[in-house]
């Protein structure tokens, strides 16, 4: 027996697996980088209190 | 806050490696099912997740009861980290399964004792992050946390065992099923080598995400504080 044409759902299932994988990586980043930032102007505001 | 240990630059490369092996595997490895055909090979990742989903789940459990033991900040972040990544991969799983299910059932979604019970884990720990999103105190939201994730953490066992309990469509891949079970294959040497492999490689992955979003934790901690500083 032939097994069925299922390609395209195999396709499907794998963007959505490496799709939300990554898009979570970018947020980590982001946010990452988004604190970084917020430690640096709040550090600089820190130093500038007399 | 301190740069990139060495150990997590490591385990970073690592997982990376053992990430793309596992792909190959999936895609070049393992020899297509002769029913199913090419979808079945969603299986590999879709079971992973599904175990990333779980296994972040019974860490937030842990760390809440080393919450309420020792009332350590930490604890709570890293509460909150594992919950976070389980909530993502656990999303995979159902909608990869989702997506497996309509060549294999006919439809892309059904109330199965399985897939009922994991929307049901997925929306407790979904609300877990709302609800805390909505406290401000810090120690009342980290001590809600806990209770929370160790009371949630009670779906999940019912999501493990209702294939096994329960009469349900889902395919059992370790232990007995259900007769009524549809899409169920045996697995070849290679097939049960990608499978365990996946699993290996995506615990990897989920501890390189927590370690990582620890560290997230830790910097929106010292946000916070340098905040309060400024403002008092």
């Amino acid at each position: 027996m032939e097994p069925i044409e299922t390609t395209n759902y195999m396709f499907a299932g794998y963007a959505v697996i490496f799709g939300v994988m990554l898009v979570y990586l970018v947020s980590l980043f982001v946010r990452w980088r988004k604190l970084k930032q917020d430690v640096q102007i709040l550090q600089e505001l820190e130093e500038k209190e007399p | 806050m301190n740069p990139k240990p060495r150990l997590l630059q490591v385990l970073d490369v690592v997982t990376a490696v053992l990430f793309v092996v596992a792909v190959g595997m999936v895609f070049f490895y393992a020899p297509m099912e002769r029913t199913m055909g090419q979808v079945q090979r969603v299986f590999y990742f879709h079971v992973a997740t599904a175990w990333v989903g779980m296994l972040g789940f019974l860490v937030a459990a842990i760390t809440g009861i080393l919450y309420l033991v020792r009332k350590e900040r930490r604890w709570d972040t890293a509460g909150l980290a594992a919950i976070e990544i389980s909530l993502v991969f656990f999303f995979i799983a159902i909608v990869s399964g989702s997506i497996w299910a309509r060549p294999t059932w006919g439809t892309w979604w059904t109330w199965d004792p399985r897939l009922t019970t994991a929307t049901i884990v997925e929306l407790v720990y979904a609300a877990y992050m709302l609800l805390r999103a909505g406290i401000e105190d810090p120690d009342r939201r980290a001590r809600f946390g806990a209770v929370y994730a160790i009371l949630g953490f009670l779906s999940v066992p019912l999501t493990f065992i209702s294939i096994r309990l329960l009469r349900t469509i889902h395919p059992v891949v370790i232990g007995g099923g259900s007769s009524a079970a549809e899409g169920d294959f045996s697995m070849t040497p290679k097939m049960l080598q990608t499978f365990m492999f996946s699993l290996l490689v995506f615990s990897f992955i989920f501890a390189d995400l927590l370690w990582h979003r620890l560290r997230l934790g830790q910097l929106a901690d010292k946000v916070e504080q340098l905040r309060l500083k400024t403002i008092h």
